[in-house]
């Protein structure tokens, strides 16, 4: 039976915590690193989700990607079935007269060197078509981008990124100018604006060239991608379902092509972080789970040591749940304040992160923060169990007798 | 006050048991200064934590103030040990990390005595032992006669009925050791039943009466008239 306030309880055990400054402080660290751990990692994941949602919501979530090829879970592609049929610029041309499409852009691309004069560089080279800007939020520096074209026509037009045309014109204007890509010849009519990069993609490193162009030029049979943009988010499940009709009844039934959205695609990677970050995080909890143990040896070092003062406070009439009470706070003390500290030092080696990285996404979840306090509270409470019934359990007699 | 009536005390010891105490009956009336002397084995610390409620006879009658001991519960126990009963060790048994005055203050800490009133009473007594000066020092920048005084205030600060004293001079030097006896007496003489164990004659010889205890078993000479 408890007499005395808890408060008073808990100064006395912060006071029997503190006197043995060194030992409490070592396996207060255990826990702290543990908390440290969780916490910065956390905050690594999470900063790192928002990082690509952000990445991807700048070209707006309006956004839906066709690919050829179905990914299905079973079953060997194109051993049965007969033919698959091609993704090709009139496809993108049939998908532009469904109710509720913005923009629809075909997309062939491939790497090639654009050259000028005795300068090249090897760059992506995306061919698409003049509603790109749209779509992707970006508008040109100088000049126009690419003018409509009938499905798959060729021109000999090309649009620079701005870094692009920094490294082969310098500071001169490449308005007007020949380009050379492969065999094809090109007149530059347009220099983006700067976007910058998208997952380590370089968006001002690259040419846009006509997607009749870029499918002679590197080859293609097909596309590698339709990229359309719905009017309004809300009407994209039902644009989902008109564009998987319209290609179907283009492809004598055969759904032989992927349709993803934005959100599908945020989801996806939402999904893929998150497993990630808890697989981490549950990595840095065995370090937590360490701490609990330095606490289990450091209480049950201090019943040890304390045996006569468990025995004195037995003779004074304090019973023995009030003892088992005690070492259980003080257990329960140690990882709060290890917890605190831990927390303390994640949050301050993210500030230091930030100043020395400065790109380094970091976002700290404040629910991690408070599971890792719980975590800590039920470290501590696990590791006072075993002690605490040890202190309660000595016989005052036997223990009186140490010294 | 005190009355033990054919008390026995016995361990098992492997096979066998071991006879700590044999039939003991005594009784000690309110005031009293008793010693408890005998060689080491005879049964006097068995005696004495019987008496201080941490133990219980094997058999025989124990009574503190009218109350069976042996018929309580844990929990009554331990508050006969809180509030009627007072101890002082050989070696002092102080918290190293508390002041004097924290010390004096543990027993009314643990039994719910609320700050303010814990302060004035561990200041009085502290006062009672000539210790007031030093309440603010911690045990390990007192001498050892200044410990056991802190340890004895310890002991009466709760209004104990009476004092167990197990060897308190064991571990003084003699000037320690009469200044710590003297502080006993001073309080014995104020009523406080003082029962001490010790196996210095010399100690014994100081209370009013002895009680001779060897191998378990009782051999009551008064020494003096009282």
């Amino acid at each position: 039976m408890l007499l005395l306030p808890p408060a008073e309880l808990l100064r006395f055990a912060l006071g029997a915590v503190t006197g043995h400054r060194l030992r409490s402080a070592l396996s207060v660290l255990g826990v702290g690193i543990g908390v440290a751990a969780v916490v910065l990692l956390t905050s690594l994941g999470e900063g790192t989700r928002q990082y690509i949602v952000a990445q991807f919501s700048q070209f707006g979530t309006n956004l839906l990607a066709i690919n050829p090829g179905k990914v299905k879970t079973m079953g060997v592609p194109g051993v049965f079935g007969g033919t698959t049929h091609l993704l090709t610029p009139q496809d993108a041309e049939a998908l532009r007269r469904l109710p509720g499409v913005e923009a629809v852009i075909p997309v062939a691309m491939g790497q090639g060197r654009v050259e000028f004069g005795g300068r090249g560089r090897s760059v992506y080279i995306y061919g698409v078509n003049h509603e790109l800007p749209r779509a992707w939020g970006v508008g040109t520096a100088q000049g126009s981008f690419l003018p409509p074209l009938d499905a798959g026509r060729r021109a000999s037009l090309a649009v620079l990124g701005p870094k692009l045309a920094r490294e082969i014109f310098g500071t001169d204007s490449p308005l007007g100018q020949r380009i050379r890509i492969g065999s094809e010849s090109l007149v530059v009519i347009g220099v983006m604006e700067p976007k910058g990069q998208l997952l380590g993609f370089d968006l001002d490193d690259t040419a846009y060239i006509p997607v009749g162009t870029a499918m002679g030029l590197f080859n293609l049979a097909e596309l590698q991608e339709i990229d359309l943009l719905a009017s309004t988010s809300e009407g994209i499940p039902a644009l989902a379902d008109q564009i998987k009709a319209t290609l179907m009844a283009r492809h004598r039934g055969e759904e032989d092509f992927t349709l993803t959205t934005q959100t599908e695609m945020l989801e996806v990677f939402g999904r893929v972080i998150g497993i990630v970050t808890l697989a981490v995080t549950a990595i840095a909890a065995i370090s937590l789970v360490v701490g609990a143990m330095g606490i289990l040896t450091v209480l049950w070092i201090s019943v040890h040591e304390r045996t006569a003062e468990i025995g004195l406070l037995r003779a004074l009439g304090v019973d023995g749940p009030t003892v088992q009470a005690l070492f259980f706070l003080e257990a329960v003390l140690l990882a709060v304040g290890g917890g605190v500290g831990g927390l303390a030092f994640g949050v301050l080696v993210q500030a230091v992160l930030r100043m020395i990285v400065p790109g380094l996404p970091l976002a700290t979840p404040p629910e991690a923060v408070g599971a890792a306090l719980l975590m800590t509270l039920a470290v501590g409470a696990a590791a006072g169990v075993l002690p605490a019934r040890k202190a309660a359990s000595l016989d005052p007699i036997e223990a009186l007798r140490a010294e | 006050m005190i009355e033990l009536q054919g008390v026995w005390r016995t361990y098992p010891v492997g096979e066998g048991v071991v006879h700590a105490l044999r039939d003991v009956s005594l009784a000690i009336a309110p005031g009293e200064h008793v010693a408890l002397i005998g060689p080491s084995g005879s049964g006097k610390s068995t005696l004495l934590h019987i008496l201080g409620c941490l133990d219980r006879p094997s058999q025989g009658r124990y009574c503190l103030e009218g109350r069976d001991v042996g018929t309580l519960s844990e929990a009554e126990r331990s508050l006969l040990r809180r509030t009627r009963i007072g101890f002082v060790f050989q070696f002092f048994h102080l918290l190293p990390r508390l002041t004097a005055q924290g010390n004096v203050e543990l027993p009314m800490l643990f039994a719910g005595v609320p700050r303010e009133a814990r302060r004035t009473r561990a200041a009085e007594v502290l006062a009672s032992v000539g210790l007031l000066p030093r309440a603010a020092h911690r045990p390990d920048q007192l001498s050892g006669g200044e410990r056991q005084r802190v340890a004895i205030a310890r002991a009466v600060v709760m209004n104990p009925a009476m004092v167990l004293a197990d060897e308190p001079t064991g571990n003084l030097d003699r000037a320690s050791a009469q200044e710590v006896m003297g502080v006993l007496e001073a309080m014995n003489r104020q009523g406080l039943t003082l029962v001490v164990v010790t196996h210095d004659p010399i100690l014994a010889a100081r209370a009013k009466r002895v009680v001779h205890l060897s191998d378990g078993m009782l051999a009551d000479a008064p020494a003096g008239e009282g």
